[in-house]
């Protein structure tokens, strides 16, 4: 973590115990580690970017292979996952809430809540996982894709090699994002642990501010995921 | 700390227009309406992507250095796509008068 | 460059000033340097990684010189040939030119030069040397394992469906060097948004401040796109998900499109950092104000925004669309402008400005012909049809060997001359480093230049073996290699050699403004023993404490 202030054990003078020496105040090392991280996050854009920049090209010459791929993919799981990691953002923004209000129970109970959806996420997407597998739809030599749809009765190849492309940026894009949400329990874990033990107050919850960016930011590249893969190709036949 | 404390309302207001928003996602792909569907997805997906960034990320109430920082990224990502779109969206065309016609 | 800045009453007797309490004997052993957060060791550290794999990729540029002294291909096998590029170009690029500067002379200045006590995450700063080091350990793993012969570039289907040596483990060592970079870059943002010293503004801040501020921008916005480039290779390679793959629709066009992305700022990280070394080189040893201070500062930042826009100029002959291929040229001779603005403010600096050739100036003066050689025929290969004429010769090689090698490793080495005693409190011997300056600008002239012609003749590169009548231009390219390479040996040798029986240089030997001369020489851990307070700009060499204050100082002979 870019910006976790833990208590820096040189520090000799008066300070706030979460004051690292490098800093004059509480004030600078919050706008400090703010800023650290949204430049995080604009790497996250960038990184993600390269993976949107592929799909938005591909798509545009191959549009149908796209749809008709995309239409073979669960919307209602695909939906409930939506709803599900929204529903993890408000509890993540109500834990940094709690602590505003000083609650400091309630921090821990709304960084678990955060914790069950974003697994209960993880578990819904792995049985998505599984689906594909059992389908075939996982590109690589036992690969094989014959479109649900009333126009394009005969298996043609050049559609399915390029429906491969479309289940290779599926997978790696959902599962780079997968990967990210494993990362950020482990960090909501760790926080929760702190959380309990009264380590955050109104005063001082910076590493909460800081790991809520990092989860809303996962939330909304879902935002994008979801449209761009799933639905496109809601009513294609 | 100067900090700005919003309201549990105004988080679960735009929880519940976020659902809402998924709903009409869902919904509208359902029905066929050409390029259009793009937009609707894009439009609704990006109106989700500020709200979260507006209210959950609190943009709303930091400094200008932090928009700048978002709205940076979010542009530099428009120029990888957009210039590598110009290429693909101007291949195999030639002039008239290039073409020997 | 300050006032306020009270240090100890400054002794240069060797005695006092070698007990002084300074970041070097703060604490002795081997943990004390491996756990440090103190940015100055961090920044002694990043130059011994740095140094060791600049020889490394040394070595094997050595080796390919040595293979193209004659026409035939008798030294190596083809293949073999065919790695030692390779890894010269990513030993080269990734693992020296893009940390050299940043990491070694920027980690140690920028808090110095805003009086910070430090970066903002000293922390996340070590975090960065470990990460370049794993990094660095996967590509060396690649390397004693056989290497890689895809070139530095990767291109696809290659890379991902006929190169079989070690292109997954080298992509992971470079996708893993890349956190190091972006921890680098984010960290001078921040430190030089929210740590900046009482009075510091912006107009203040001197002009290596600025281009490393521009760098960091350019990291933190390029890099991620190619660790996502080289993860979606290394994943193609590995679980044959075809991204790619022309059989399967792919375009390997499209690889390119993404790899340029960054590949083309990359070389911006690598010469925005030399040219702000070289601004307050220029500054110091012609003892002016840089011309057009402000100018000079938002070209860095021009520089770095224009150099997003035109990556496309490497796919002029790639199947590229000849109407993007003509936007991409247009904006490619655009950077030129503020290239070529700092190229003449630098000289207007140098006109009527009381110059001394002290070593770190030779570089500065080395780097202005270098570096507008390089520019200037950057200006040639934007162009598209001379482009089609001599892509992929060593045209090209030439053209940006004298942007990386002229221009990067001449500010790199001019920064160490200059800020050496600020480092070590030592000086180092002076006719051996001017001699070393010599041989490195007549070396480095020679190496390339004949390579210059070879492409324009159509020498073409990446070949282990050429017709004869290109040997005499390669003889003298080798030659020249020969003397580079003891030009580099030099400094090696006489800066470890000051370490330890080096004269004590004093606070300021070249009775430099800024504030990282206003504390002692080696600095404290703390860097400033009081805040120090900033009134006015930099380089005021003019004003009258400045004066006195040059005149009392021992200039290096
Ligand atoms: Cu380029």
């Amino acid at each position: 973590m870019a910006s976790s202030p833990l208590v820096d054990p040189h520090a000799t003078q008066a300070h706030h115990r979460a004051l690292a020496h490098q800093f004059d105040s509480l004030d600078q090392q919050k706008e400090s580690s703010t800023l650290g991280m949204w430049l995080f996050l604009v790497t996250e854009i960038m990184f993600f970017g390269g993976l949107f920049t592929a799909y938005v090209i591909y798509r545009t010459l191959y549009p149908q292979a796209f749809a008709l791929a995309s239409h073979t993919l669960n919307v209602p799981l695909g939906g409930a996952n939506t709803a599900i990691l929204i529903g993890s953002s408000l509890t993540m923004v109500l834990a940094i809430w709690a602590a505003q209000v000083n609650w400091r129970k309630g921090i821990a109970l709304f960084l678990l809540a955060t914790i069950a959806l974003g697994a209960t996420f993880l578990g819904i997407k792995s049985v998505e996982y599984r689906e594909k597998f059992e389908t075939h739809h996982v590109p690589g030599p036992s690969f094989h894709f014959v479109p649900e749809s009333e126009h394009v009765k005969v298996t043609d190849p050049q559609l399915e090699r390029h429906a491969s492309i479309f289940f290779s940026l599926y997978f790696i894009m959902t599962g780079l994002h997968a990967l990210h949400m494993i990362i950020g329990i482990g960090i909501l874990a760790v926080l929760t642990v702190l959380a309990w033990k009264g380590k955050y107050d109104s005063e001082y919850h910076n590493p909460l501010e800081m790991t809520g960016l990092y989860w809303h930011f996962v939330d909304i590249v879902w935002i994008f995921l979801f449209p761009l893969l799933y639905l496109l190709g809601a009513h294609a036949r | 700390m100067a900090e700005h404390v919003t309201s549990r309302k105004v988080y679960f207001l735009v929880f519940a227009a976020l659902l809402a928003l998924t709903l009409a996602t869902v919904l509208v792909a359902e029905v066929d309406l050409g390029v259009f569907n793009d937009v609707a997805a894009l439009t609704i997906a990006v109106t989700k992507a500020l709200l979260v960034l507006l209210f959950f990320m609190h943009v709303r109430h930091s400094t200008r250095m932090t928009a700048l920082t978002a709205v940076a990224g979010f542009f530099w990502l428009a120029l990888l796509i957009g210039l590598t779109m110009a290429d693909y969206a101007s291949r195999g065309q030639i002039l008239p008068y290039v073409a020997g016609k | 460059m300050n006032t306020t800045a009270a240090a100890p009453p400054v002794t240069t007797t060797a005695e006092t000033a070698f007990r002084r309490p300074n970041y070097l004997n703060a604490a002795y052993g081997v943990r004390s340097w491996l756990l440090t957060r103190d940015h100055k060791r961090i920044a002694i550290l990043y130059l011994i990684s740095v140094t060791t794999f600049f020889a490394i990729g040394s070595l094997f540029a050595l080796l390919i010189r040595l293979e193209l002294l004659t026409p035939e291909g008798d030294l190596f096998q083809p293949d073999t040939y065919n790695r030692l590029f390779t890894m010269h170009g990513v030993v080269m690029v990734f693992f020296f030119l893009i940390p050299a500067i940043p990491a070694v002379l920027g980690n140690f200045l920028v808090p110095l030069m805003i009086g910070a006590k430090d970066l903002a995450f000293p922390k996340l700063n070590l975090a960065s040397w470990y990460v370049y080091n794993l990094g660095g350990i996967f590509t060396l793993w690649a390397i004693i394992h056989g290497g890689v012969d895809t070139g530095w570039t990767f291109y696809t289907p290659f890379s991902t469906h006929y190169s079989n040596t070690y292109v997954i483990a080298t992509a992971l060592g470079i996708f893993i060097n890349g956190f190091s970079t972006i921890f680098t870059g984010l960290n001078f943002i921040v430190t030089i948004h929210r740590m900046r010293a009482p009075g510091l503004t912006w107009f203040r801040l001197p002009l290596f401040i600025w281009a490393t501020y521009a760098t960091s921008v350019i990291i933190v916005l390029g890099t991620p796109v190619i660790a996502i480039t080289l993860l979606l290779v290394a994943v193609e390679k590995t679980f044959h998900l075809g991204i790619f793959d022309p059989a399967l629709g792919g375009d390997p066009v499209l690889f390119q499109h993404m790899f340029w992305f960054y590949s083309h700022p990359a070389v911006y990280i690598m010469i925005l950092p030399a040219m702000g070394v070289e601004s307050e080189l220029i500054a110091a040893f012609a003892r002016k104000r840089i011309v057009g201070y402000k100018v000079v500062a938002f070209a860095s930042i021009a520089i770095a925004v224009l150099g997003f826009l035109v990556w496309g100029h490497h796919m002029f002959v790639a199947g590229e669309s000849i109407y993007a291929a003509t936007i991409f040229s247009v904006l490619s001779m655009l950077v030129a402008i503020p290239s070529a603005v700092k190229v003449f403010n630098w000289t207007a600096t140098l006109y009527q400005g009381s110059i001394s050739f002290q070593t770190p100036m030779l570089y500065a003066l080395g780097f202005i012909g270098l570096f507008t050689l390089g520019g200037l025929t950057g200006v040639m290969v934007a162009t598209l049809g001379f482009d089609v004429h001599v892509h992929d010769t060593y045209f090209v090689v030439a053209h940006f060997h004298y942007i990386m090698v002229g221009g990067t490793i001449m500010g790199y080495l001019g920064g160490l001359h200059y800020w050496w005693p600020k480092i070590s409190g030592k000086l180092y011997p002076a006719f051996l480093s001017k001699l070393a300056a010599l041989l490195v600008f007549v070396g480095f002239n020679l190496t390339f230049f004949p390579q210059f012609i070879l492409g324009y003749l159509g020498m073409p590169r990446r070949y282990w073996s050429y017709p004869p009548e290109f040997q005499v231009l390669n003889v003298l390219s080798t030659a020249g290699a020969s003397i580079l390479g003891v030009g580099y040996l030099l400094p090696l040798c006489y800066f470890i050699w000051s370490m330890r029986y080096g004269k004590d240089s004093g606070d300021n030997p070249w009775g430099a403004v800024g504030l990282e001369w206003d504390t002692t020489s080696p600095p404290p851990t703390e860097n400033f023993y009081t805040t120090p307070v900033v009134t006015h700009g930099p380089y005021e060499y003019n004003r009258e404490e400045v004066h006195n204050r040059m005149s009392q100082e021992v200039t290096l002979g």
